[in-house]
């Protein structure tokens, strides 16, 4: 009895500020914005948005891919690092995160902006100016930068619980590098994998600083609509039922990813 | 059947300057059960990774068929082995398991059918294709290792500690199933264990080794019955070894007496260890015998009595199967093919003394053993 009470004040405040906030989302999402009364006309219009729905599942879906690709190999590379030089290599990794998420992306504002640091440096030469920003391709750079380590984290861990001898058997067993990897390291980061893009996806999918900042007016997200609704267009109730939307799509999205490991290891990482 | 198939010549290997073998020198025979044994650290495990191609030796080269194979990568080796600990692959099962190899070498799915389901009768785990490698016991995980490298039909299987983390009762049948595995497919076994009566149980060739130096090659018989040095008649078995003086061929001089004994060739008055096993010594009435000494001790093992017998201040150990009680003065006989007669080796004087003995002597090996699990299980 005892221990349990010990979980009584992260209880206390997740009821305060996750599931009290929640049901007022819901009572929003439900009710008109002007009579306060029971309506579907907020969720009746989020059809309207569904193009930016996508886009924003399509951006942050390619970001999250764009991580494995580049996060793995750096995962499988620190793991099989000696382990004191396994500590560096991991301290650099989160060394960005230690850094502020709005400075960070701030940062990248004045390196690819039109007199920013690198059109400067081309313009020197003779090139440019080059459009590096307010497009698709800066928001997913934003994006693939700030999310990375979310991806290499659960990458290393789970590389580095690979138990040598394994490595060792498949050679054994005839096979060559290519062959370990393909049939042995591969499947078995997989709930690695999937929890990394869950966590870069997460994120991401609901990100609208970035968007704000590298992004241009094609590239608008559901996390910048959201925020409009609430500081700019003073509907609420509309922004209300973009969220409820957005945890449902999310709560998807995880849901399927999760289908692929086939074990619970990687719900539990979230 | 007693071609040469791997020869070690002078092989040494030193990890950061320190070494773990020096200079091994050994031939395996095609189609012999060959065992190397020792205490942890030995370097017998290393010894089976050079031969298997995990680990390349620093020095000395490492032959197969009479083909120098030190630079050849594992998987292009006629070598498969069985793990510690098994190394199952988590992610597939039963059946993917044992076809990993057969896949790898691009069989077609037909000849890996017939050959999965063979190698499984061979184990007796037919019935258990489909099943989680998780969900298997101990001993059942064992068999399918066993049968993932046996299914590729080696030359050489290698098998490192296979049955160190079985219960006795389970340790014992896999002895007799993997010697009879080992006849039934008429392949070489290396087969690396620290447990002497595993050793003794399955070979037909036993490498004694201590300190990364071979101490001594030869059937379990020999090993038992002619060790060369104290080291190899203490770790197999337990013995008594006083000191001794040869004052002729078959006859030995200790404790002021002299017996008759069976060997011969050493030199006039050569100082040498003298072996005697405990189970040899016959007790006799205190006034009848070659000597005579009082009981210190009791232990009962069930099959017999462990009694430590103070002789001159020097404490033996001799198994009987009649109680004697504490304080008895008993006498012991000596037949001449009783004494084994070793040369000086830098082990004398290291074993054979039980002044210290206690009833836990026998489970010291098995500590040492729990530890190591431990340790790899962190």
């Amino acid at each position: 009895m005892k221990r349990q009470l010990l979980s009584g004040p992260y209880l206390i405040w997740m009821g305060l500020f996750t599931v009290i906030p929640l049901v007022i989302v819901l009572y929003y999402a439900f009710t008109d914005s002007l009579t306060g009364s029971f309506t579907l006309k907020n969720i009746a219009s989020l059809g309207t948005y569904l193009p930016i729905f996508l886009r924003s599942v399509w951006l942050s879906l390619l970001s999250a891919l764009i991580c494995l690709v580049v996060g793995y190999p750096v995962a499988w590379t620190i793991a099989q690092a000696k382990p004191s030089h396994q500590r560096f290599f991991y301290l650099l990794v989160m060394l960005p995160m230690c850094i502020s998420f709005l400075l960070r992306t701030l940062a990248w504002v004045s390196l690819l902006e039109d007199t920013g640091i690198i059109n400067r440096l081309l313009g020197s030469v003779g090139i440019g100016p080059l459009k590096l920003m307010r497009n698709n391709g800066a928001v997913i750079l934003g994006m693939v930068y700030n999310y990375l380590p979310y991806m290499i984290m659960p990458l290393y861990t789970v590389i580095m619980k690979i138990d040598p001898r394994l490595i060792e058997a498949a050679q054994d067993l005839g096979c060559d590098s290519a062959q370990v990897f393909r049939k042995v390291t591969l499947p078995l980061s997989l709930p690695g994998i999937v929890s990394g893009l869950t966590m870069v996806f997460v994120p991401a999918v609901s990100t609208f600083y970035i968007s704000q900042k590298l992004g241009g007016t094609g590239s608008t997200l559901i996390g910048d609509v959201i925020e409009s609704q609430f500081k700019a267009a003073y509907n609420p109730n509309l922004g209300a039922a973009l969220s409820l939307a957005l945890m449902v799509l999310v709560l998807i999205c995880v849901a399927v990813m999760n289908r692929f490991t086939g074990d619970d290891e990687s719900v539990a990482t979230l | 059947m007693s071609k040469e198939l791997i020869r070690l010549a002078d092989v040494s290997m030193a990890y950061d300057g320190e070494v773990v073998l020096n200079n091994i020198n050994l031939y395996i025979n095609d189609s012999e059960f060959l065992t190397l044994l020792g205490p942890s650290g030995c370097g017998k495990t290393t010894t089976l990774q050079i031969i298997g191609g995990f680990v390349k030796p620093t020095a000395g080269s490492v032959l197969f068929d009479g083909v120098r194979i030190n630079d050849i990568p594992p998987h292009k080796r006629q070598v498969n082995t069985v793990f510690q600990r098994y190394a199952l692959f988590p992610h597939l099962d039963v059946y993917d398991n044992i076809a990993f190899g057969l896949r790898i070498a691009k069989l077609g799915e037909d000849e890996i059918a017939k050959r999965v389901t063979e190698m499984l009768d061979v184990v007796g785990m037919r019935g258990f294709e489909e099943r989680k490698v998780d969900n298997l016991s101990g001993g059942q995980q064992q068999r399918i290792a066993i049968a993932r490298a046996l299914v590729n039909r080696p030359k050489v299987l290698l098998l490192d500690e296979p049955l160190g983390a079985l219960d006795l009762r389970l340790r014992k049948d896999m002895q007799v199933e993997l010697k009879r595995i080992q006849q039934q497919m008429g392949i070489t076994f290396i087969f690396v264990t620290h447990d002497q009566e595993e050793a003794l149980t399955m070979s037909d060739t036993i490498v004694v080794m201590d300190k990364g130096e071979i101490q001594q090659i030869g059937t379990p018989e020999d090993i038992y019955n002619e060790p060369k040095n104290a080291f190899v008649a203490d770790f197999i078995g337990e013995s008594n070894i006083l000191d001794g003086i040869m004052r002729a061929d078959r006859v030995v001089e200790f404790f002021g007496r002299r017996f008759a004994c069976v060997d011969e060739g050493f030199a006039k008055d050569e100082a040498v260890d003298v072996v005697i096993r405990p189970e040899d010594v016959d007790i006799v009435p205190a006034d009848g015998g070659h000597l005579c000494g009082t009981v210190t001790s009791v232990t009962f093992k069930g099959v017999h009595y462990d009694i430590i017998v103070d002789f001159h201040g020097f404490k033996w150990l001799i198994q009987t199967t009649d109680y004697q009680p504490v304080g008895t003065q008993i006498g012991i006989r000596l037949n001449p093919e009783d004494i084994h007669i070793m040369k000086k080796s830098k082990y004398s004087g290291m074993f054979g003394d039980y002044s210290s003995y206690s009833a836990e002597y026998d489970e010291i090996g098995d500590a040492e053993m729990a530890e190591e699990l431990e340790e790899e299980q962190e």
